[in-house]
């Protein structure tokens, strides 16, 4: 036992001191924050830049009638006709010229967008649906309806179904799909990504040993099973640590930069706010009604979040996590045994990956039914119920469902470790010996 | 005294037979050369030694006990494969490889002070393994060996990897260990080290041990009664008296010193050889020819490979 420990000890220190484990901790975070604010900032920037478009209105309908804001405007040219305006194009300032042609009313599909850049899906959207809006005004103008303004105004309804979820003791939750996706598919990826950055770890270290011939030397004072497990564990260890200074300096970091940004992102969703009222008001009122909405959304979304069960899914994710992890480590380990280089490991490696893979795969369409049955069965089914459990607890799974898929998770990966460990024991001591299945299969039958 | 045996030990693999009813005795305090042709089955007898892999049949008692996990604190191992993490500090390394052999951290730190300073490496402590070159590399392997001051040592082909240099002082070691009071099993191919050190030997080829005894009485045993003379004189003439009553094998008539080498009836005398050269010249040498190791090695390996050619 003591050697065991300083097994996992080497494993560990060695791991934790390299520069890629440091460099990995400080990036790791960095780019997950990145990931988070990104958007944001991104949405700024795309925003700063003052498009002026260039409108070439043949139907004469459509004066002053887009919406402008704060970054993008429009410039409507009086009698000059779209071979003009675009003639002088180059020599202008103009982002693009829109072209509305006379005959908009019944070719809704005439309006054309020239311009010398591909324009972003934010603006042709704007665009289409500041005239979609016009057009509708117009078309109803005509069936001459008395107050039709205030008419639009009183029936315009915004939907937005909340979903409640009874609990087991009858009380009511409000949850949100969107959000239970969102955990889930976050932790299920997470575990994926954990079992091959680490598994794959396990197999270098143990094809390390071999090449360096160390592995005689070690196995002469401890038990070939005490150094596959060392390492096994100890890598776990390194994960581990790794994956708790992320949260940790991931945490940091979004406060920190949070704050920072806080003012501008506001500022943001002010200007979203106040362009999304000029639509639904057709310009009459501003924004307040859309302002409620908003905050009622956010509001939502906390009140969800606290319907997840944090408490069965941190638990669930570490058991899952180390689950996982121990059932493919001990497979990765057993390959890195059985083959003298990396490159060897391809063959061998395909079986196993394919099922990780598949459970990736998979989650569109498990996300879409959480309670089907290709949910049902690749949650139970040992080596895809690690990715695949995660993605389905925040949408809730009958604990006796839980249960069976961690047994089997436990006893699948007793079984996966043992016969590691009876291919592991015979192959570091096998040099220069190009290893086939069958071979792998008389290893497994070797009595020591 | 007896430190270490085998009884009867068969080891067999899928469908190759390693070890085929191998017994063995090393008497403490000995140097015990394992010898034996490329894939004979030295090394999974020692792996069984080092219980890094268990016989099908048969035993091995260290100490008079039977083999138990216990027993490799007594062992002392250099593989034949062996080698270091490249990545890690040598200082580093040794301390982990003696903890693993279940000294203390106090105890190692202690050892290896001792023998850095004894081979003169102090300075490579702080430096990656993979900074040293080959024959440094060995260097810290032996001292790990036999650093927890084992009863038992199993070096297998030690030399290979150094300089004449190194391998003098290697040897030095090993002879400064047997007198201390370590039992030492050495294999390797290098017959002129087994004859230099060992007090023992025996052979195993194709699975079975084919020879064992000391040195000593395996070369008595192997001998032919062939002798040698060298001498000053006239060639023909010696030549011309030896033919007439023996059997000649080999002659060298380059000048200045002849010689020649006959071979005697085991009823003849030693002394009417000489009394028959005196008169013809000046006796330089006369001695008889002993069968190094290697002759023998050779001769047994292909006298049994004659008998089972198709074996394995």
């Amino acid at each position: 036992m003591n050697k065991i420990f300083l097994i996992i000890q080497r494993e560990y220190l060695t791991r934790v001191r390299k520069k890629t484990f440091i460099i990995m901790t400080i990036v790791g975070p960095i780019l997950m924050a990145a990931l988070m604010i990104a958007p944001v900032i991104f949405a700024k920037m795309d925003q700063e830049e003052h498009k002026v478009i260039a409108v070439v209105d043949s139907s004469k309908i459509f004066q002053n009638v887009i919406p402008e804001t704060e970054f993008l405007k429009f410039e409507y040219l009086e009698g000059v006709s779209l071979e003009q305006a675009k003639a002088t194009f180059k020599s202008s300032d103009f982002y693009a010229v829109l072209y509305i042609p006379h005959i908009i009313t019944y070719a809704p599909k005439s309006v054309q967008l020239y311009s010398n850049k591909q324009p972003s899906l934010g603006v042709k959207m704007h665009i289409s649906n500041a005239i979609e809006k016009e057009l509708e005004r117009l078309k109803l103008k005509t069936y001459d309806i008395k107050d039709l303004d205030a008419i639009l105004k009183a029936v315009k309804t915004n939907i937005s179904i909340q979903t409640i979820k009874w609990t087991d003791d009858g009380k009511e939750e409000k949850t949100s799909t969107e959000i239970a996706m969102a955990v889930g598919i976050i932790s299920g990826i997470l575990i994926y990504f954990f079992i091959f950055m680490y598994g794959a770890q396990v197999m270098r270290g143990v094809i390390e040993e071999k090449t360096n011939r160390i592995v005689e030397v070690i196995v002469s004072s401890v038990k070939p099973f005490q150094l596959m497990m060392g390492k096994i564990i100890g890598v776990a260890m390194v994960g581990l640590t790794q994956f708790l200074l992320w949260v940790i300096l991931t945490f940091a970091i979004f406060t920190v930069a949070k704050s920072f940004i806080q003012e501008d992102s506001s500022k943001i969703i002010q200007s979203q706010i106040q362009t999304e009222s000029v639509f639904s008001s057709s310009g009459l009122q501003k924004g307040q009604p859309v302002v409620t909405d908003k905050t009622e959304m956010i509001n939502d979304a906390f009140s969800s979040l606290k319907s997840i069960n944090f408490g069965v899914m941190l638990a669930t994710f570490l058991f899952y996590f180390i689950g996982g992890y121990l059932l493919y480590a001990s497979l990765f380990g057993a390959i890195g045994s059985a083959v003298d280089n990396e490159a060897d490991t391809q063959q061998f490696m395909m079986p196993v990956t394919i099922p990780l893979i598949l459970a990736i795969v998979m989650l569109q369409s498990i996300i879409q039914n959480p309670e089907g049955q290709l949910a049902f069965w690749f949650s139970i089914i040992p080596f895809t119920s690690p990715i695949v459990m995660m993605v389905r607890i925040p949408f809730g799974v009958p604990y006796y469902e839980i249960i069976l898929s961690m047994v089997l998770l436990v006893l699948t990966f007793i079984g996966t470790t043992w016969m590691a460990a009876k291919i592991y024991r015979t192959g570091i001591l096998m040099y220069g010996k190009k290893i086939s299945y069958s071979e792998l299969w008389k290893w497994l039958r070797y009595r020591n | 005294m007896e430190i270490f045996r085998t009884e009867n030990v068969v080891k067999k693999y899928a469908n190759h037979l390693a070890l085929d009813d191998i017994s063995l005795s090393v008497q403490e305090g000995s140097i015990f050369g394992l010898l034996g042709p490329n894939g004979a089955g030295k090394t999974t007898l020692i792996r069984i030694i080092n219980q890094i892999t268990a016989p099908d049949s048969g035993n091995c008692f260290l100490f008079g006990e039977k083999l138990k996990s216990d027993h490799i604190y007594n062992i002392g191992y250099l593989p034949e494969e062996r080698g270091l993490y490249k990545k890690m500090k040598v200082g580093e390394q040794a301390l982990y490889l003696a903890r693993l052999k279940g000294l203390s951290k106090k105890d190692a730190l202690i050892k290896l002070k001792y023998w850095f300073e004894k081979f003169e490496i102090q300075a490579w402590w702080d430096k990656k393994v993979e900074e040293l070159s080959k024959g440094m590399q060995q260097k810290i392997q032996f001292i790990v060996t036999i650093l927890h001051e084992p009863k038992l040592l199993i070096f297998d082909e030690p030399f290979s990897g150094f300089d004449p240099i190194n391998t003098n002082l290697l040897k030095q070691e090993i002879l400064d260990l047997k007198k201390k009071g370590a039992t030492i099993i050495f294999s390797t191919h290098n017959m002129g080290s087994v004859e230099e050190l060992c007090d023992s030997i025996a052979l195993i080829n194709k699975s079975r041990k084919i020879l064992d005894g000391s040195i000593h009485d395996i070369r008595k045993t192997y001998k032919s009664n062939i002798f040698e003379v060298k001498f000053e004189g006239k060639f023909n003439r010696m030549e011309a008296a030896m033919t007439s009553l023996y059997e000649i094998i080999d002659v060298n008539a380059d000048a200045p010193n002849h010689s020649i080498k006959i071979k005697l009836t085991s009823d003849a005398d030693t002394n009417d050889i000489l009394r028959i050269l005196m008169p013809t010249g000046r006796i330089i040498a006369f001695n008889e020819i002993i069968p190094n190791m290697n002759d023998i090695f050779i001769k047994i390996v292909e006298e049994t490979n004659a008998q089972s050619p198709n074996k394995n």
